[in-house]
């Protein structure tokens, strides 16, 4: 199973073994990380906002224009910022470093 | 010893509580009561994304089944609440027995409205609240089938959207002369009718239903011009109304919803209530509302973990909404009414546009279609109650940000 090393809140670390094939929000949420996900994945809101660490940016398919359109006006909005949701867990991704956004 | 705190209602406020006040370990003994043999899950797949088969059911549970059991929340599913006992702290269950409580949430939510025609009980007749009136409208919606929805709300149109791509031939019925014309203002009306009509979806406006008819099951419609229309399925989304009998008979008040304070606290001071049932205010709006809306769920479930934990505070969200018909994302912020001038930025038929609601210069409201960039900034100014200029708000060549 692939791991992603999650940064809460609260600043703590800890790694989940995640589900490849569903989404990255899927694996936090189903997890009781703190990520709302209100709109379940259908890229309608931002409650589902992570930074993704340096090293892995250049790992993860870039962001569709709906998904930038809703982050980067999100006043918590860094250039690591992505939608969990719109990440989808491979296997490719062992290792994944992220930390959930503050909320809005 | 732990708080117990009795949930009534298992939809996306009640599964909300249950999952916040888990986080407070020990602090609470839990109990979450549902009417639906489900776990909490997401209702707006089930005129999309479920509907059309691209989800499966249990990725729309709020959290897997098996994490009630492992938070030590005890789940009482396909059971009704019959009674509270205020005085006694205690309610009854559908199967007799009886559960004390030190508070009580009230998770209620809505109940279709029924369409008052004759016919409206035939099988073949549909309504879309729950899994299983999904699960029932898949097993009939097959390529080619007839169906004729009355309503041109966000369901009666979501649902249309769906159908129409799962190769049925789909009619909408609406009585007033634009779709979603309680929610949107004209431009947006006219821009889904296009696409909808574009499709091949029939779009029959300031019409009515007169009568569902068949024998044994639902054949036909019989619309306000005397015009039949042939019907393998008849579905309805004519709206819903707040399920507040059990408020009622407890003696709290209620007024279309269950009346409760910026903490979400009801005339009883241990009793809360959360979601599509309650009446409420909202500092932003400056007024009570009831809203039917996910993001009203959720936000006011934890306006109660929050008061229940000790961090409690008044409840001031923008309300927020999405409707996905097609490829259409419509992203909706505020509350369009009152308001006094409308400002459509961008142009339609580009299929990426927004229109924004004022009143005396401050923006009330926005519908932003496939431009989330405009949506994000309408809520933004929404809560700030910030006013624009429209004449630069409507010049697209001056980006969003710079308004």
């Amino acid at each position: 199973m692939p791991v992603i090393h999650i940064t809460n809140r609260a600043g703590a670390e800890s790694t989940l073994e995640a589900e490849s094939g569903i989404s990255v929000m899927e694996n936090l949420r189903d997890n009781d990380y703190e990520v709302d996900a209100i709109c379940g994945g259908s890229c309608a809101c931002a409650t589902c906002h992570v930074y993704i660490d340096e090293a892995w940016q250049a790992k993860l398919p870039a962001a569709e224009a709906d998904e930038q359109g809703l982050v980067e006006d999100e006043p918590t909005y860094k250039p690591t910022s992505r939608l969990s949701c719109q990440i989808e867990m491979t296997d490719a991704l062992d290792g994944l470093k992220l930390t959930i956004a503050p909320e809005a | 010893m732990a708080e117990h705190v009795v949930i009534v209602g298992a939809g996306h406020a009640g599964g909300t509580l249950a999952i916040q006040l888990a986080r407070a370990k020990d602090r609470f003994r839990i109990t979450l009561i549902g009417e639906e043999p489900w776990p909490p899950y997401e209702r707006p797949p089930l005129s999309k994304q479920f509907l059309m088969g691209e989800v499966a059911l249990e990725k729309t549970f709020l959290r897997p089944e098996t994490f009630y059991a492992d938070k030590g929340i005890d789940l009482r599913l396909g059971t009704g609440v019959t009674a509270i006992d205020r005085d006694a702290k205690s309610l009854t269950l559908s199967d007799g027995e009886t559960l004390t409580w030190d508070r009580l949430a009230l998770c209620t939510g809505t109940r279709v409205r029924e369409i008052p025609v004759v016919g409206r009980d035939l099988p073949g007749v549909h309504y879309i609240r729950t899994i299983n009136d999904t699960q029932a409208i898949q097993a009939v919606a097959h390529e080619g089938a007839k169906v004729v929805i009355a309503g041109g709300g966000y369901i009666g149109l979501e649902a249309a959207a769906a159908l129409r791509q799962m190769g049925c031939d789909v009619t909408v019925i609406e009585m007033m002369d634009r779709v979603m014309a309680r929610a949107v203002a004209e431009p947006v009306s006219r821009f889904y009718e296009d696409e909808h009509r574009a499709r091949g979806v029939k779009i029959l406006l300031e019409t009515g239903v007169a009568e569902i008819g068949g024998t044994d099951r639902a054949t036909h419609v019989v619309d306000s011009h005397g015009h039949v229309h042939p019907a393998d399925l008849v579905l309805v989304g004519v709206g819903v109304g707040p399920v507040v009998e059990l408020a009622e008979a407890a003696g709290l008040a209620v007024d279309d919803g269950i009346v409760v304070d910026a903490r979400a606290r009801t005339s009883d001071p241990d009793i809360f209530a959360a979601g599509d049932c309650t009446r409420h205010p909202n500092a932003i709006l400056g007024g009570d509302v009831r809203l039917e809306s996910v993001q009203n769920a959720v936000d006011q479930a934890r306006c109660i973990a929050n008061e229940l934990t000790g961090k409690g505070a008044d409840y001031a969200e923008v309300p927020w909404f999405w409707s996905d018909q097609f490829d259409l994302k419509m992203q909706m912020a505020g509350l369009p009414e009152p308001h006094d001038q409308v400002v459509v930025r961008g142009t339609p038929s580009t299929r990426s546009f927004s229109v924004f609601y004022l009143r005396d210069g401050r923006v009330t409201g926005v519908n932003a279609i496939n431009v989330g960039s405009d949506y994000v900034r309408g809520r933004k100014w929404i809560a700030e109650g910030r006013t624009v200029d429209p004449s630069r708000l409507a010049d697209t060549e001056i980006p969003i940000k710079e308004v």
